[in-house]
């Protein structure tokens, strides 16, 4: 957008004043505190808590993020597993992406294409993406590429069916449109139907990202080395819960973040879209 | 042939039925009208004597049920740039600014890059919105749209516009305007141009032939040409008689099922 000086564009006042820009920061904020405060007093200075309490778990993560603490097994290796879990995460959705835009932009657009696919897929749906940990360990052995697969069955879904919903909601007018104006259906699918189901494409690349995320724990339960979800499941045998909620820690801000990274990215692509730029 | 003897679009017998839950709808029947090139025709009539239809099948949206339409002598098969169609709710492509939904015909027509970017500079001032050239549709009004639109099928080589209620949605003052410049283009470029409307007034003031139609089969009832001088004066005594004439006309079917 190239509007800055325009009176179209959007009133957002630039010199709000600070304490107006801090408001949203601070109202997300409350929670977290409280419910810090509430882990503290339940759990710090007893022994036999099953829970650790905040100030052991801050310990651990510094020890698993730079170590000098512990000089465990652990010990300043969260790097190393943070980018095993972010490089299926982003291995597995990018091939889920990959797939599940083209076929269901297929699906949504050609009637052939939905009768062939569509019963099959809402059969395959129902099934939870951990019961085909078995049958995927079967099929693609003991490391890595099962949790691959499985990353890639999370995200697959929510891409594919975002897709095909957003194919099938471009106005019928908009063919009439492109097609007087001298672009043919075989046209359209670049220049009318992709851009018109962006947004809808965009919430699903945002919910498959977020599947990604969730499945990866049971990705990497395939019997990998390395990965946030190997740790936590280690962890968790040797009851180091405090390592156990470190790793949920990871997970979440590396979620969060890559969420963030994805809307940033949609927001300059539907920048057109009222509700979305 | 002679390009020059020809009409531009003969519309012979074209009739269209639909069917409706099991129901046959007679939508259009038997419509038969020639219109020869740089000719402005206001079509009008009650809602549902099949305007719209008629406009669609020119324009190739629908194909008649049976009947032809012709375009220079050649039977008219699918939607095409020669024949660009306005529509009532402007049918723009959101994600694409003023600029983009200009130029996306060009494109389409692989025409050169250096090319598009001078038709759509030409279009974009013929039509005043330099100031908004890399607006998007939702940050427009409805007025500032539909020029977009007209600029649109016009940057295109459009020979023939079909408008259906191009000013249906918009307030009072805007549509004037929209008239008199619409007019003016025409003028200027021996457009020919097909103008669907609800307004007698619209339709005396744009038309070169009002085409009247009636619905229950949606048919043509009558064609009248209009011959006052332009600009016409909505206060002028003759513009009133060519009212009271066409409302006589647009009411006359009704009567019977009134009395
Ligand atoms: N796609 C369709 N399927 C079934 N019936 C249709 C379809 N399109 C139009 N019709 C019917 O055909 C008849 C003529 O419709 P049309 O839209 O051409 O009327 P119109 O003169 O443009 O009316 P209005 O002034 O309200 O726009 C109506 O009875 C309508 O219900
Ligand atoms: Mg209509």
């Amino acid at each position: 957008m190239t509007l800055a000086a325009d009176p179209l564009a959007p009133a957002i006042p630039r010199g709000q004043n600070l304490a107006a820009r801090l408001k949203t920061p601070a109202l997300a904020l409350i929670l977290p505190v409280i419910f810090l405060a509430g882990w503290h007093l339940a759990t710090a200075g007893r022994p036999y808590s099953l829970i650790p309490p905040p100030a052991d778990v801050w310990t651990a993560m510094q020890d698993f993020a730079v170590g000098g603490i512990n000089d465990d097994a652990f010990s300043a290796t969260l790097l190393t597993h943070l980018v095993a879990s972010l490089s299926r995460v982003f291995g597995g959705f990018a091939l889920a992406t990959l797939l599940a835009l083209p076929l269901g932009m297929l699906i949504g657009r050609v009637p052939l294409a939905q009768r062939l696919f569509d019963p099959t897929l809402q059969f395959l749906r129902p099934v939870p993406v951990t019961a085909w940990l078995p049958l995927s360990m079967i099929l693609f052995g003991l490391g890595p590429r099962s949790a691959y697969f499985l990353v890639f069955l999370g995200a697959f879904y929510p891409v594919l069916f975002n897709t095909i919903f957003g194919v099938r909601s471009v106005e019928p007018r908009l063919f009439e449109a492109a097609a007087m104006l001298g672009c043919g259906p075989r046209a359209q699918f670049s220049r009318v139907v992709l851009p018109a189901a962006l947004p809808s494409i965009f919430t699903g690349l945002r919910l498959g990202l977020g599947f990604a995320w969730v499945v990866i724990v049971v990705g990497e339960m395939t019997g990998v080395q390395t990965g946030l979800g190997a740790v936590i499941m280690e962890a968790r045998q040797l009851s180091r819960t405090d390592l156990v909620i470190c790793g949920m820690l990871v997970i979440g801000i590396a979620g969060y973040l890559s969420d963030r990274a994805l809307m940033l990215i949609g927001r300059r692509l539907l920048a057109w879209s009222p509700t979305h730029g | 042939m002679d390009k020059a003897a020809l009409p531009i679009l003969d519309i012979r017998d074209v009739s269209k039925t639909f069917s409706l839950q099991g129901q046959r709808i007679d939508a259009l029947r038997g419509a038969s009208l020639t219109i020869k090139r740089g000719e402005f025709i206001c079509i009008i009539g009650a809602s549902g004597c099949g305007k719209s239809t008629l406009l669609r099948i020119v324009a190739g949206f629908e194909t008649a049920t049976s009947g032809e339409i012709l375009m220079w002598g050649k039977p008219v098969a699918g939607p095409m740039p020669s024949r660009g169609m306005v529509f009532q709710d402007y049918g723009l492509f959101p994600w694409l600014s003023v600029r983009g939904n200009i130029a996306f015909g060009p494109t389409s027509r692989k025409r050169p890059k250096a090319e598009i970017r001078d038709t759509v500079e030409r279009y974009v001032e013929l039509v005043g919105l330099q100031r908004f050239a890399d607006a998007y549709p939702h940050q427009l009004s409805g007025g500032m749209k539909q020029r977009v639109a007209i600029a649109r099928v016009l940057a295109n080589e459009a020979e023939v516009v079909l408008m259906d209620e191009p000013f249906g949605a918009l307030d009072a003052m805007t549509r004037e305007r929209l008239q008199a410049e619409l007019l003016e283009l025409w003028q200027r470029t021996g457009l020919t141009v097909i103008f669907v409307t609800h307004s007698i007034e619209e339709a005396i003031v744009l038309a070169d032939r009002i085409v009247v139609m009636s619905p229950g089969p949606g048919r043509i009832d009558s064609v009248h040409a209009v011959t006052l001088p332009r600009p016409r004066d909505v206060a002028d005594h003759d513009f009133s008689d060519v009212r009271r004439m066409i409302g006589r006309q647009l009411h006359s079917h009704l009567a019977p099922k009134v009395a």
